[in-house]
């Protein structure tokens, strides 16, 4: 493998995704990302000089809505899956700004 | 003699668009309505909701992009920016970073030395967060996402300004601008125009930037000369202790007028940008574009030439009309509707100018109508009403925008123009007071004056000064 992910990156990886692994998990994961970047290496290979970047499958453009209203209110049916409520607001650990 | 400082200034702002339903889903965008009832599985990020971009946001996007002197992207995209936060249900913010709907443009503002180009460097599309709300009884975050999916554009100068004047004189024209398109109220106070400073100072004369802050939580312009004030002070004193600017976010707090560290940009968030496959690319076509330029509405320099035409009023009062959106509409409508613009202007100019400065509103808090505005004008025309009553109704008006001919009526204020009632009070005035009818004839004017107070305090207000003038001088002759 080409590709040798430290214990720094991984711990960041980590951190950006708020992911909390256990030891073999990490290690498990390094090993997966080294071998996901050594086939991107492998494409690197490959002349795209002359290709635009592809961001979406289909060859789809200008899909828009008009700017009427058309959801009521479905507060209930939505906080129906939230952990906690109050007053008609989702509930969640103290956030500091 | 103490080193020279240059001050450099560019501006981020969040301007809320003034479209009727959400960028990503048609839940209303109406502000105060009760938590969470203005809400959907696209704006709470459920997973597999699918978000279609509003059609009016990208108009107005484009709208301001030309107003701007910007280039318009002709193939744009949406890109997701990653964080963890409870203001944002997704756990993105969809965006745009790579190909923002606007490029490269500038707007010119006025300064002491004259005009100056302030360079647009990109405006971009994207949406608002949910509101939180700290629960101290509880000890927990309450979440709103009334606000999520709000249609926002964020406009990004470049580096160019170099005092606070300048940045307000560049804010007060962008506001303008869009105000004039009609893409937003931009009120500071309520949210729906934010800035972000970023500042830095180097030595006069140095070519290299200084490390920059960025600063937040800035919402009347006062606030925002505050700060920028108080920032390059700060990092003044920071270079001349020996000590050196740190990159980093800083809240303002304007009632302790200092700022404090948010985070530092040095671990900086990482967002791992990256287009969102869910919204389809944005192709703007020639003749779309065209429609777009056609479109734009008669902005101020145009709308002056045309008032210097067609209305009879000082240059003075078209330069303030025209300033404003808001007055300029006001103003044209009310002409419409009594063909008196020299009186509506007055009106405009005098207790209208009164009543904001002295309630610290803006143009865009009018309530009154211009179909009541008009009616007032007529009904004074008419002598119906007086002028010191016309004020007391005008300042109703200005509060809740009454109808004057009712509450004329219900509050009994019509001038009372029987002759034959304004006789007889006259009659006793002068019976009353021999002294100053023997002035009067003596050749002291003022005299009269009194008698004319007299007889509008006997009438309780409700008659027509000049009647009473007249008729007194009848009388005395």
């Amino acid at each position: 493998m080409a590709n040798v992910i430290s214990d720094e990156t991984i711990e960041y990886v980590g951190i950006l995704a708020k992911l909390e692994l256990s030891e073999d998990e990490k290690e498990q994961a390094k090993k997966d990302m080294g071998s996901m970047l050594d086939y991107i290496d492998k494409l690197g290979e490959l002349d795209t000089s002359s290709v635009e970047p592809m961001s979406h499958v289909f060859p789809v453009e200008n899909v828009f809505r008009e700017d009427v209203v058309t959801n009521g209110d479905m507060r209930d049916e939505l906080l129906s899956n939230a952990p906690g409520e109050k007053d008609g607001m989702f509930v969640v650990p103290r956030t500091f700004d | 003699m103490g080193k020279q400082y240059e001050t450099v200034i560019g501006l981020e702002v969040h301007v809320e668009l003034a479209t009727k339903t959400k960028i990503f889903c048609g839940c209303s965008t109406a502000f105060g309505g009760t938590p969470n009832t203005h809400t959907c599985p696209v704006c709470t990020g459920m997973p597999g909701s699918l978000p279609v971009l509003n059609k009016q946001v990208l108009e107005y996007a484009v709208s301001v992009g030309l107003a701007t002197n910007c280039d318009i992207t002709r193939y744009c995209k949406f890109d997701r920016k990653n964080y963890f936060y409870p203001d944002n249900p997704q756990n993105y913010q969809i965006s745009q970073l790579y190909l923002p709907i606007c490029r490269n443009g500038y707007i010119e503002i006025e300064t002491a030395d004259g005009t100056k180009k302030v360079g647009i460097h990109e405006i971009h599309m994207e949406e608002d967060a949910g509101k939180l709300i700290h629960d101290e009884w509880e000890d927990c975050t309450l979440v709103d996402y009334n606000r999520s999916g709000v249609p926002l554009i964020e406009i990004v100068s470049e580096p160019d300004m170099r005092s606070a004047e300048e940045v307000i004189a560049y804010l007060e024209k962008l506001r303008m601008l869009i105000q004039y398109l009609g893409a937003s109220d931009c009120k500071l106070q309520e949210g729906s125009m934010r800035a972000d400073v970023n500042l830095s100072v180097r030595e006069a004369g140095a070519a290299q930037l200084g490390t920059r802050t960025e600063m937040k939580n800035l919402n009347s312009f006062k606030a925002i000369m505050r700060a920028i004030e108080g920032e390059r002070e700060r990092q003044i004193d920071l270079l001349e202790s020996g000590e050196a600017v740190v990159q980093e976010t800083r809240r303002w707090d304007d009632t302790k007028g200092c700022s404090y560290a948010m985070r530092s940009k040095e671990d900086a968030q990482d967002y791992r940008y990256f287009p969102d496959p869910d919204l389809v690319p944005i192709h703007i076509s020639e003749e779309w574009l065209a429609e777009r330029r056609d479109a734009l509405p008669e902005f101020r320099t145009e709308k002056i030439v045309r008032y210097k035409e067609e209305y009879e009023i000082p240059d003075y009062d078209i330069d303030i009309i025209t300033g404003s959106k808001r007055l300029a509409d006001l103003f044209e409508e009310t002409v419409a509707i009594c063909k008196e613009p020299k009186k509506v202007s007055n009106w405009l100019m005098g207790e209208t100018m009164r009543l904001l400065k002295e309630q610290g509103k803006e143009p865009e808090d009018i309530v009154f109508s211009p179909a009541h505005l008009a009616k007032l004008i007529a009904m004074t025309e008419s002598k119906e009403i007086n002028g010191t009553v016309a004020k007391e109704v005008f300042e109703a008006m200005f509060e809740s925008d009454v109808d004057p001919a009712q509450y004329v009526e219900e509050k009994g204020l019509k001038t009372v123009n029987d002759t034959g009632a304004l006789q007889k009070t006259l009659e006793e005035i002068i019976a009353a007071n021999p002294q100053s009818v023997a002035d009067y004839r003596g050749g002291k004017e003022k005299a009269l004056g009194f008698l004319v107070g007299q007889t509008m305090k006997a009438m309780k207000g409700k008659a027509d000064p000049g009647l009473i003038n007249k008729m007194l001088r009848e009388m005395l002759s």
